[in-house]
């Protein structure tokens, strides 16, 4: 037993380490919150679905953040799909190649690979640099090859780099030209869409964590059943 | 083993309790399982309900379109057509359509909602070939009897232009209409009914 | 009423009897096997590592319902499980989650080998059934692992495939052989589903009913060491230390099921990621043959070897002797039985020398698992003035300290087991 509190002990920090996942600011999301996901769906096929496709999520499935199907159509839905269609994108993938240096990539499950907080950091990441063919660059996605499309709601950053206090260089982002949105506002949607995208990599996980609880409790009602049967047993046993 | 002293009683109800319990969490189990067997999403959108406009359609003149892989059948009958329907009830197996082949609403004497327009899966319900259409009176082989209809090439079952098998068909009972509704006069839905159930 | 379904019963199993042994099988793995009464916690992980057979086994077959072995398909099919067909994440997770429990259990269960003695005579060759279900669940961990065709899953597969090319001469026939195209493609896919879903599963079901046979044949060790067989009651010619395993074992093994079913469920309905360890966030990227991750390191339970692969210095250029080295950290444990020269088997009368070395082994595999799934970057460098080691990666140096420490243990075995002060062991075993 002994050992085995040792093993633990040596486990522990190991796990520890895998709850790292790069050095973002976390991204101020909250899974629960419909009115967010359903304005983070909003964001989404309004902004990113033009180029972007999620092809493995249905519209209907929005029924998840709390949408009718009607509601999915008149607010969400603008190619006349059906509204069991999944989000695909007209746009033909070697064109956009040619324009962006490289196929913008799939979304349906770009939260699990990036990170909640790395798409917030991105998200806001966006500055004017006219060396890019795009004109835009990224603090979190060096010679990124996607234009701001949020520019209207951001405005335009500008990186400036001075020396910080201790002399070192750093680099911060400034608002050169105000957008539609303030800099508050601004986080808020930004935040809004990457809860939806959190969302939309794994619409199963609020009934996942749901049905656990129930699960656990039967299981432990099943443990106490399971030691009363084995000490009834063993009393047998001397 | 088991000592005199042992509680018999105590012990046949924990195992008991134990396997009870274990069996619901079986069950419990086994539940996902087996429902994983049904229709996915993509099935299901699949085989959503399809729109289809018949403003095109001409009088005696088939039109099929396509609804869970299933043929459906659009007719738009004649003036003759609908007054030959009642003539034949004698020869039909099922004329008054006690088998549930129809919706509530289709139950009538054309099978249909708008008694002109004909609403029908086109497969034979013997063994699911789909039946050829012969609208034409008294048309070639069909005999001078022959009001138009549909023939089952396979094994050679009849049916009126109301759906409804001819005795001595092979077919067992009548054509099936799927559930439909009208979303406007020439707009058709198959799929889900008027009555708003689904199939 | 009940006399009569007693008495229908009876005659079923009858009927049964006089075509097929079943009471007598009954009788001879369940209600007549006795087990020594005095097993310990370590016991449970041989019924848990059947469950979790059981469950990888059942999940796998609703999984190819809907998977696509095709490299089109691979990585969008596994998506549709995860949200079209219903419940469908639930079978997924449960079958990743599955995977590493699986190990978690095997390891547990070889460490009460290695605490207990139970690869000594007679029981060698039910370690050595066990070494092979061991090399069966590395492969199908490995080919099981390309299938979801995911950046990690297809660079995986790249980089252990490519061990072999460091083979002398006929290495890159090898490596060719076993993509079946110039690079891992939709023909290495596809023979990979083959063995995953067929091939290896046949195989180990044979070797885990080997193992039990084996096991039932020679009977249970225990955490004393000592053989229940040798006192016998003169007229049952029952061991007198041995309780038949139904009811006594299967009521306390339901007990460790749950157990194990609260731990498994809570990762599978909580954290099935397990913080990366389990699903990893770069295997949520298609596959793509032009761009390698950053950071590759393969699933924790491959670690320690990757890691004493990468200690291991090349020769001539070659990569060969780490990959020995790796082959061999596996294929060691099939020599235990003979290394192990001890009068005693378990821990409890082992003297101090085991005791350490077996701490130094399970120390060094631990750091050995750690350092794997690290770039060796993590500790930084040693500074320029150490002597010898300046400017050398700390993480490498330290995988070599674990890597010989590793094969010491093993090595060394004969030596140390044999003037290693043993205590006397009971006649009988200890409550």
């Amino acid at each position: 037993m002994k050992k085995l509190l040792l093993i633990l002990s040596l486990l522990v920090p190991t796990l520890a380490m895998a709850g790292e996942g790069g050095n973002f600011p976390a991204a101020p999301i909250n899974m629960s919150d419909q009115a967010s996901l359903q304005r983070g769906a909003k964001i989404f096929v309004n902004y990113c679905l033009s180029c972007h496709s999620a092809s493995v999520m249905r519209y209907n499935r929005l029924k998840d953040i709390g949408l009718t199907d009607e509601q999915i159509k008149k607010n969400l839905m603008f190619a006349g799909e059906k509204v069991g269609d999944t989000m695909m994108v007209a746009m033909d993938k070697s064109e956009a190649k040619g324009w962006f240096g490289a196929t913008p990539p799939d979304l349906s499950v770009i939260a699990r690979a990036r990170g909640a907080d790395w798409l917030y950091a991105y998200m806001r990441g966006f500055y004017r640099d006219n060396t890019r063919p795009t004109g835009w660059n990224n603090t979190v996605f060096d010679k990124v090859g996607m234009p701001n499309v949020l520019y209207e709601l951001q405005g335009e950053q500008r990186l400036v780099t001075a020396p910080d206090e201790t002399g070192k260089p750093a680099s911060h982002l400034v608002l050169d030209k105000p957008g539609t949105l303030s800099p508050a506002e601004y986080d808020k949607a930004a935040a809004d869409l990457v809860n939806y995208l959190v969302y939309m990599g794994e619409p199963a996980r609020a009934v996942r964590t749901h049905m656990g609880g129930y699960v656990l409790i039967f299981l432990a009602f099943m443990f106490v059943l399971a030691l009363l049967l084995k000490k009834e047993f063993w009393k047998d046993i001397h | 083993m088991a000592k005199p002293e042992v509680d018999q009683s105590k012990r046949r109800f924990l195992v008991a309790a134990t396997a009870g319990a274990g069996a619901v969490g079986a069950v419990a189990v086994a539940t996902p399982f087996v429902s994983s067997m049904l229709p996915s999403e993509r099935a299901k959108a699949a085989g959503a309900p399809v729109e289809v406009d018949i403003s095109s359609c001409e009088t005696g003149v088939l039109k099929t379109a396509e609804w869970r892989g299933k043929v459906i059948w659009i007719v738009k009958r004649s003036k003759q057509m609908l007054d030959d329907l009642p003539t034949l009830n004698d020869k039909l197996s099922d004329p008054l359509l006690e088998v549930d082949q129809q919706p509530e609403y289709c139950k009538n004497a054309t099978r249909s909602i708008k008694p002109e327009v004909m609403v029908m899966i086109g497969l034979c319900t013997h063994l699911g070939c789909s039946p050829t259409p012969k609208f034409k009176s008294a048309e070639g082989d069909m005999g001078e009897e022959w009001k138009g209809g549909f023939l089952c090439p396979c094994h050679g079952s009849k049916f009126d232009l109301a759906g409804r098998v001819f005795k001595g068909s092979p077919a067992p009972i009548n054509l099936e209409v799927p559930p439909h509704k009208y979303l406007s006069d020439n707009m058709l839905l198959i799929g889900v009914g008027q009555d708003g159930k689904e199939a | 009423m009940r006399e009569h379904v007693n008495k229908s019963l009876t005659s079923a199993v009858a009927w049964i009897d006089e075509r097929f042994p079943l009471t007598a099988n009954w009788k001879a793995h369940l209600s007549e096997y006795y087990a020594p009464k005095n097993f310990n916690f370590w016991y449970y992980f041989g019924s848990l590592a059947l469950l979790v057979l059981v469950i990888q086994i059942l999940t796998g077959i609703f999984l190819t319902m809907n998977y696509k072995p095709d490299a089109g398909m691979a990585f969008a099919s596994v998506e549709y499980i995860m949200r079209d067909v219903s419940w469908g994440w639930l079978i997924r997770y449960m079958h990743s989650t599955g995977a590493s429990m699986f190990f978690v259990v095997v390891y547990l269960h070889m460490f009460r080998g290695l605490l207990y003695g139970s690869h000594r005579n007679p029981r060698e060759l039910i370690w050595l059934f066990g070494v092979g279900i061991f090399l069966c669940l590395m492969g199908e961990a490995f080919f099981g692992y390309l299938l979801p065709w995911g950046q990690m899953s297809y660079w995986g597969a790249q980089v252990i495939i490519n061990l072999f090319n460091s083979i002398p001469f006929i290495g890159p026939d090898i490596s060719l052989w076993i993509r079946g195209d110039y690079t891992i493609a939709d023909a290495t896919l596809n023979r990979f589903f083959a063995f995953h879903v067929i091939a290896l599963p046949l195989v180990l079901l044979g070797l885990v009913v080997a193992h039990i046979i084996a096991l039932h044949e020679v009977g249970s060790n225990n955490p004393d060491g000592v053989e229940i067989k040798k006192h016998k009651d003169p007229k049952t010619h029952i061991p007198l230390d041995g309780i038949p395993f139904h009811p006594y074992y299967t009521v306390k093994d339901i007990v460790g099921v749950v157990v194990f079913l609260i731990v498994f469920s809570c990762v599978i309905f909580f954290a099935p990621e397990m913080g990366g360890y389990f699903l990893e966030a770069n295997n949520f990227i298609p596959a793509n043959p032009m761009v390698t991750p950053p950071h590759i390191a393969p699933v924790w339970y491959f670690t320690p070897y990757y890691s004493i692969l990468r200690a291991v210095p090349p020769l001539f250029n070659s990569q060969f002797p780490g990959v020995v080295a790796m082959g061999a950290s596996v294929l060691i444990f099939a020599a235990l039985p003979w290394l192990d020269r001890s009068p005693v088997k378990s821990i409890r009368y082992r003297g101090g020398l085991y005791k350490r070395w077996l701490t130094v082994f399970v120390v060094s595999f631990l750091v050995l698992g750690y350092l794997g799934t690290e770039p060796t970057t993590v500790w930084g460098t040693f500074d320029k003035h150490v002597i010898l080691l300046g400017g050398a990666d700390r993480a490498t140096v330290v995988a070599r300290f674990c890597t010989a420490a590793y094969f010491l243990f093993f090595i060394l075995m004969p030596w140390y087991t044999r003037i290693d002060k043993t205590k006397p062991v009971p006649e009988r075993v200890t409550s």
